[in-house]
């Protein structure tokens, strides 16, 4: 990539339950139980922290500042970012984790508007909800290009180009600048913090403010665990048995 | 490992974030390779530049030299991390900030810190220490290592040291030495000695069963000529030497809850999913025993080394504490990596599990930096007043 002008490069990230731990539903059964849960920056939150430090890196002294909107829990999310190198950070204050995704990216647009940010990135989707609102809609209510699940991300010249897969093949796609992208795993491998990192990111300015997420249309009616698979049943050994399973699997599994 | 007794609430948000971090590193960096390095008896010295850059060489020396100026809780769950990759990964780390940093930063010149600090913590200069002797472990007092100043305030350094980690991977050897024929341990004085000055060789102990992923040397000094600002100004006495290891063995008590936190696991998930008369192994009492017993002695020494942590950090800790600290965690831990070995059946003889290489490690570590008979002696010491050691 061409060494271009300094850009200033958003980073809009959620915290999430780290995914390999074992999930109950608490007692209100519209949440998972957080006892006892390990929470981080989601993975591919993470995934595109690292974009924007790589991308800034490249470019020359721009700023990279990484934004996060939830209860006062998220400040150790953004200070992680920050131990990771991004410059500073905004903290859009909320009561609870909002799950409206649109009220979310109304918060978030207010913030950003106005920001003179030449990229604005999202992770894909966050692991807790899935859902990849965010990211789309703050790019709808800003009036500005979107791409999602970028696997390669370039800007030169005030443009961009992103490379996403798709099934069987990949697509390479330019955009105008500003923009929003969202980024999917496999992009960049997010650093370690480095101890003299975390003891920096101390030091660097976190704002946190109340956030302006207007009225929340969405919210969670009821979760459920998926139901307990049924025992397996042998029908016998060998090759005695496979005029029998083929029968099942014809008659009772209906996959043949 | 499971945090049974929410310890985790009891530290800070930079330290949790510290213990991530090289927790990370060490799942991705070293476990991948660590069975391997043991059996070719090779410590992995390409992680060196990468643990530099997560900052973990000195990371509780100050910003100004190039280190990272955590507290000592932080600098010890680091400890704790790297040796649940291996004890010797740990000792590298160990021996480099505690016994080969914290000495110049305690008892060198301006100039020194200056000159060798920010190199040590990039790694790109490796220190190793040596105080013990083919003839003085337990007993460094009587060393007969000797320093003798000339006319022009230059040094000539003979003798020699044994069992030193990094001995033959390291740049400087920080060496102690009695000093102008004085027999008395009142005249030890710490020298810097760069490995490249003539008379000075390392040479590999061969045929370890133990600690095989890290090096470990005799030196030899025959006539070694030393600047007259080889000599580490603020040191006075063996009790000089005995500040640094202090500092390391405090590192140890953590190291080797690591240690006991990797067996553990292993233990665990192998109990879980080993089918034995059709049921998990874990299902027996025989092995719930064992991981009772492993849980409560994990969690009792993660407390004894945080309070201790806290302690440093408030400046009221004493060695003697440091004593407790160390003999006690080093024995649970190879007590636990044993069990585990042995919950693991024939498969625990492999290296591909972590149960005997660090059953096989902590023997060293329990040997090492006070043997544990030698820590009992000071904690009898304390709480008698009477001195076994005369």
């Amino acid at each position: 990539m061409e060494r271009g002008p300094a850009v200033k490069i958003a980073v809009c990230i959620k915290r999430t339950p780290d995914s390999e731990s074992r999930f109950k539903i608490a007692a209100s059964s519209t949440a998972i139980d957080e006892t006892g849960l390990k929470f981080d920056i989601d993975d591919f939150a993470g995934y595109a922290v690292e974009v924007a430090l790589q991308l800034n890196e490249k470019q020359g002294p721009g700023e990279t500042v990484v934004l996060a909107v939830g209860p006062a829990t998220v400040q150790e999310t953004l200070r992680k970012a920050m131990s990771m190198g991004v410059d500073r950070a905004v903290h859009l204050q909320t009561d609870a984790n909002p799950y409206d995704g649109l009220a979310v990216a109304k918060a978030l647009a207010a913030e950003l508007k106005g920001g003179g940010f030449d990229l604005i990135l999202f992770g894909k989707h966050a692991f807790d909800t899935s859902a990849g609102i965010v990211g789309t809609a703050t790019a709808e209510l800003l009036d500005i290009a979107c791409v999602t699940a970028a696997t390669k991300l370039d800007i030169a010249h005030g443009r961009g180009t992103a490379r996403r897969d798709l099934e069987g093949a990949t697509e390479t796609v330019e955009f105008s600048l500003p923009a929003v992208v969202t980024i999917d795993e496999g992009i960049a491998r997010p650093r370690y913090p480095s101890l003299k990192g975390i003891m920096a990111a101390k030091k660097k300015p976190l704002e946190s403010k109340a956030a302006q997420l207007g009225d929340i249309r969405v919210t969670v009616k009821s979760m459920d665990l998926p139901p307990e698979r049924p025992a397996g049943r042998i029908i016998g050994e060998g090759s005695s048995a496979v005029p029998e399973l083929i029968r099942l699997l014809q008659t009772e599994a209906k996959v043949l | 490992m499971l945090d049974f007794y929410n310890i985790d609430s009891l530290l800070n948000e930079d330290e949790r974030a510290v213990r991530d971090s090289v927790r990370r590193f060490v799942d991705e960096r070293v476990l991948p390779i660590i069975g391997r390095c043991y059996v070719e008896g090779r410590f992995p010295k390409e992680l060196v530049p990468e643990m530099a850059e997560l900052g973990v060489f000195g990371a509780n020396l100050p910003e100004e030299y190039g280190c990272a100026g955590l507290n000592n809780v932080a600098y010890g769950l680091i400890m704790q991390e790297l040796e649940r990759g291996d004890s010797g990964v740990r000792s590298f780390a160990s021996v480099q900030g505690a016994l080969a940093m914290y000495p110049i930063y305690a008892f060198g010149t301006d100039e020194q810190k200056n000159r060798l600090l920010p190199a040590m913590a990039k790694g790109e200069t490796i220190g190793c220490f040596g105080l013990t002797e083919p003839d003085y472990g337990s007993n460094p007092s009587g060393m007969i290592t000797m320093a003798t100043e000339q006319r022009d305030g230059t040094w000539i350094l003979n003798g020699a040291k044994m069992w030193i980690t990094n001995g033959s991977t390291a740049d400087i050897a920080i060496v102690w030495a009695k000093t102008n024929g004085d027999p008395n341990d009142k005249s030890i004085r710490g020298f810097v000695v760069p490995a490249a000055s003539r008379g000075f060789t390392a040479k590999d102990q061969k045929g370890k069963l133990s600690l095989r992923a890290s090096d470990t040397s005799e030196l030899v000094f025959q006539d070694v000529e030393l600047p007259a600002d080889a000599i580490l100004a603020k040191s006075g006495g063996l009790k000089s030497p005995l500040m640094c290891l202090t500092q390391a063995r405090y590192g140890i008590s953590w190291g080797a809850i690591g240690a006991a936190m990797a067996c553990f696991d292993e233990a665990v998930e192998y109990a879980k999913n080993r089918i034995m008369f059709d049921r998990p192994i874990g299902g027996f009492q025989i092995q719930q025993v064992r991981i009772a017993d492993m849980l409560a002695e994990i969690v009792k020494a993660q407390l004894v080394s945080l309070h201790l942590g806290r302690m440093k950090d408030d400046g009221t800790f004493t060695p003697q504490q440091v004593s407790l600290a160390k003999r006690n965690n080093v024995s649970m831990a190879t007590d636990i990596a044993r069990e585990a070995r042995r919950l693991l059946g024939a498969n625990g003889i492999l290296a591909e599990y972590s149960a005997m290489r660090h059953m096989a490690n902590l023997e060293s570590v329990y040997t090492y930096e006070g043997t544990h008979d030698v820590h009992s002696l000071i904690l009898g010491q304390a709480v008698t007043g009477l001195n076994a050691f005369k």
